[in-house]
């Protein structure tokens, strides 16, 4: 019987802090902050409080004595949060630069079939009847605010060494500034039409070598100076630009520009403009706001990356949490005696819980803004590259906060167990060991 | 040997402890045996196509080449057999289900002789025009049988005006090269029903795949098929097979620094884990050891005892992380998906995560193993 009872606390427990667990991950900031106010002052007024805070100032003193053990839960976690927030912080960079570069009242033409602009081919005459579409806004001169682009590719030499990478070059006409207005000229000059002349993405610039205004570039057997760096904040500062005319006779594709990027009169407008073009059977063309194309772009990768970080993180937390566990139950192993005396003389149970829960969750808070805090320091802003579009790591609050919560939750989860056996272990026994 | 039963005992003296540490250094290694086939995945994705070339277009590799180039690359010598494909892609019933399709010529199954089929299924392939095959994990996976119609929507339009295709399927294969089962979701049809059905882009293909028996020849070849195609408009990039899915994985991500870092990280902490209790374990034992020196144990076997404790308790935890990595493994990569990618638990692996433990085991000993072979029997027996 004992077996059985000692096996369902043990189910309950479990149970119990699952659930706790969940709740921690789950609340959002204000709620947990006003548990712990209000843990804070049950500690500070209530009899069992000043007990428990009594007991955890007693463990948090001799902390000291236990340090290499303590650590051992510190640098576990720290390891668990810093790779959490590392590739959180990638998934998040990535998909960031892709959604900025799309907005809900812009919307981008592709032959049918195309999976991106690379892979599209529109001919004149569809592209003038689309720009006679009554959606499509017209500028202060009554032209249509359409930019006809043709987007290719060519590789160059890095920076830093290595292979040669792939760069995509998007051939402009003059109207593209007004449909980018986000796109800033930070060095040099725009481009004068008919030149073979080139605009560098900031990210181009900062990857890429010979890049700075005033070089030239090699291009299908043709020089090309660089008369600007552009930067964009988004998906097109992996980019460099060009004439649309130069760029199209230098890739031999004078016939089909790749895409058209449409300013609409507003964002609801889209679903008439989608379903215009739709009706005209002769427009073999997809057509999707610019928002929709790049989370499209980005959402496959991002979701991998989300996945990857989630489920290493998961089992570095298992690996932690057996850590935590050894760890405290070494801690209460020591302190047998004293928390053997201590209920002897009144102190109940529950404050015996609450003081090693405290302690492992306060070295858990320490372990996670450690692995925080590193992951901040080494991947704020670093940069990498896929499927051709520069990104930079992205460690925002709210990931530091998940990685901080999850720290917690390992305390948590780590500390339950060991507290109650510090509880309720006979006093009989822990005293003879006097 | 003889002394294992001693270093077994040691070791289970703290049951508690020692099962806890274990089953961390379980969780370590199973994610290194995770990590590392991922990794090994990466690396060796395509290699059983070191003799085959893959032609494709230099701006963007789909974009569609003229089949006359076919002809052209028949003369180059060095090339015996040539195949062509392009490929389409849509849904199966759910716009979630994605599918690939690629329509091939009839020297394909020649090419690509991993594709294992049936002689009668195989024979059906070729004389059913709007025939298909499919791994037999992707029929598993949407319970299609040997003569079902699989239609697909898609965004290719038809001559008919539609975009739904449908296929036949004629038979299933099975990849035995681990490094080209990403390729377990693909549907293959034929690039003649293809071609015929289309409304864009009559006779071209997206890419030409060349064998090239002699090794030798590869870069002479490559070089020569390019030259073809230089300053048109559909310039072409000539890359093995293996080296096409080791530039586009590149491209991915580098999986091998992000692997390596995750692995650091892990195996820092480990080193701290199982280096406390070590640690630990020694200190509590202190007077035992001097009992051991005391009855003649030699302080070189005293240090051996401690190692040897050390070395078992990683290489038992290695041991069955691992066991438990081959087993997710197996159970992941039976499936169509993202896992594909993933190597299987290959001997190297099993080889790289033992001598990582080991090693591992060797570091996190010596300082305890040499503070139980220096004690001093008199000093540690009245417990100074």
């Amino acid at each position: 019987m004992p077996a059985l009872k000692q096996f369902g606390f043990g189910l309950l427990l479990t149970l119990v802090v699952a659930v706790a667990a969940a709740l921690l991950i789950v609340l959002p900031v204000w709620l947990l902050l006003v548990s712990v106010a209000l843990l804070a002052a049950w500690m500070a007024l209530t009899r069992m409080g000043q007990q428990a805070s009594a007991l955890a100032a007693i463990s948090i003193a001799t902390l000291p004595q236990r340090l290499s053990s303590s650590s051992v839960i510190v640098v576990g976690i720290a390891g668990v949060v810093g790779v959490l927030v590392a590739l959180l912080a990638m998934a998040a960079g990535f998909e960031a630069t892709l959604k900025e570069t799309g907005t809900d009242d812009a919307a981008i033409v592709m032959s049918s079939g195309a999976r991106s602009e690379i892979q599209s081919a529109l001919n004149r005459d569809t592209i003038a009847t689309i720009a006679q579409v009554p959606q499509v806004r017209q500028n202060a001169q009554g032209q249509p605010m359409v930019s006809t682009e043709i987007v290719v590719a060519a590789s160059f030499p890095k920076k830093h060494g290595g292979a040669d990478a792939n760069v995509e070059i998007r051939g402009v006409a003059e109207r593209v500034w007004d449909l980018r207005p986000n796109v800033k000229i930070t060095a040099g000059r725009k481009l004068k039409p008919g030149l073979n002349e080139l605009l560098v993405g900031a990210r181009v610039r900062e990857r890429f070598a010979g890049t700075e205004v005033g070089s030239t570039l090699q291009m299908r057997g043709q020089k090309w100076a660089i008369i600007g760096i552009f930067d964009s904040g988004d998906a097109f500062n992996s980019e460099i630009w060009g004439d649309a005319d130069v760029v199209s006779s230098a890739f031999h594709r004078e016939s089909s520009p790749t895409s058209m990027t449409v300013q609409l009169t507003q964002a609801q407008a889209f679903d008439a403009f989608k379903a215009g073009i739709a009706s005209n059977r002769r427009l073999q063309v997809d057509v999707q706001t610019t928002r929709q194309y790049y989370a499209g772009q980005s959402a496959g990768l991002t979701q991998l990356i989300r996945m990857l970080g989630t489920t290493v993180g998961a089992i570095m937390a298992i690996g932690a949490i057996f850590g935590a566990v050894n760890t405290m139950y070494a801690a209460i192993a020591t302190r047998g005696r004293e928390i053997a005396v201590l209920r002897a003389i009144g102190f109940y149970g529950g404050p015996v819980v609450l003081s090693v829960l405290l302690e492992t969750m306060l070295l858990a808070a320490v372990g996670g803004t450690l692995g925080a805090a590193i992951a901040w320091a080494i991947f704020d802003g670093f940069t990498a590259s896929t499927m051709g579009i520069i990104f930079a790591f992205k460690v925002s609050p709210a990931l530091l906060w998940n990685g901080l919560k999850w720290a917690l939750a390992i305390g948590l989860v780590g500390g339950i167990f060991p507290a109650f056996r510090a509880a309720r272990a006979p006093i009989i026994s822990g005293l003879r060991e006097l | 040997m003889k002394y294992l039963d001693l270093i077994w005992a040691a070791l289970f003296r703290r049951r508690v402890r020692t099962i806890f540490t274990l089953l961390s250094v379980v969780t370590a290694f199973l994610l290194f045996g995770l990590l590392d086939s991922v990794r090994n995945g990466f690396a060796t994705a395509g290699q059983a196509g070191a003799n085959r070339l893959v032609t494709a277009s230099k701006i963007s590799f789909g974009l569609p080449l003229p089949l006359s180039l076919y002809e052209r690359f028949r003369e180059v010598p060095g090339v015996t057999q040539i195949e062509y494909a392009s490929a389409l892609a849509g849904t199966y019933r759910d716009p979630q289900n994605f599918i690939p399709v690629e329509g091939h010529s009839d020297s394909f199954l020649d090419l690509y002789p991993e594709w294992k089929i049936s002689p009668s299924e195989r024979e059906m392939y070729l004389k059913t025009r709007s025939g298909v095959i499919a791994s037999e994990s992707l029929a598993q996976k949407y319970h299609w049988k040997v003569g079902d119609k699989i239609p697909l929507q898609t965004s290719f339009n038809r001559k008919d005006g539609s975009t739904n295709w449908t296929f036949d399927l004629v038979g299933t294969f099975r990849i035995t090269d681990p490094s080209m089962q990403s390729s377990n979701g693909i549907v293959y049809g034929r690039w003649a029903y293809v071609n015929e059905a289309r409304e864009k882009g009559t006779d071209t293909v997206d890419w030409f795949v060349l064998r090239v028996p002699d090794a030798n020849d590869i870069d002479r070849v490559a070089r020569e098929v390019d030259a073809l195609s230089a300053n048109s408009d559909h310039e072409t990039k000539t890359v093995t097979e293996f080296a096409f899915y080791a530039d586009f994985l590149g491209q991915l991500a580098n999986i091998g620094l992000i692997v390596g870092a995750i692995m650091g990280a892990v195996f820092f902490t480990l080193l701290l884990l199982t280096g406390n209790t070590m640690a630990q374990a020694v200190r509590e034992r202190i007077p035992e050891m001097a009992t051991l020196k005391a009855i003649g144990f030699t302080p070189r076997i005293v240090f051996g005892l401690v190692m040897g404790e050390s070395v078992l308790l990683l290489l038992l935890g290695s041991a069955l992380g691992l066991a438990v990595a081959a087993a997710v493994i197996y159970e992941a990569r039976s499936r169509v998906g993202y896992a594909a990618f993933m190597s299987p638990m290959v001997q190297a692996i099993w080889l790289r995560g033992l001598a990582l433990a080991v090693i591992v085991g060797l570091v996190v000993g010596v300082f305890p193993a040499l503070r139980g072979m220096r004690l001093r029997i008199v000093d540690a027996l009245s417990g100074r």
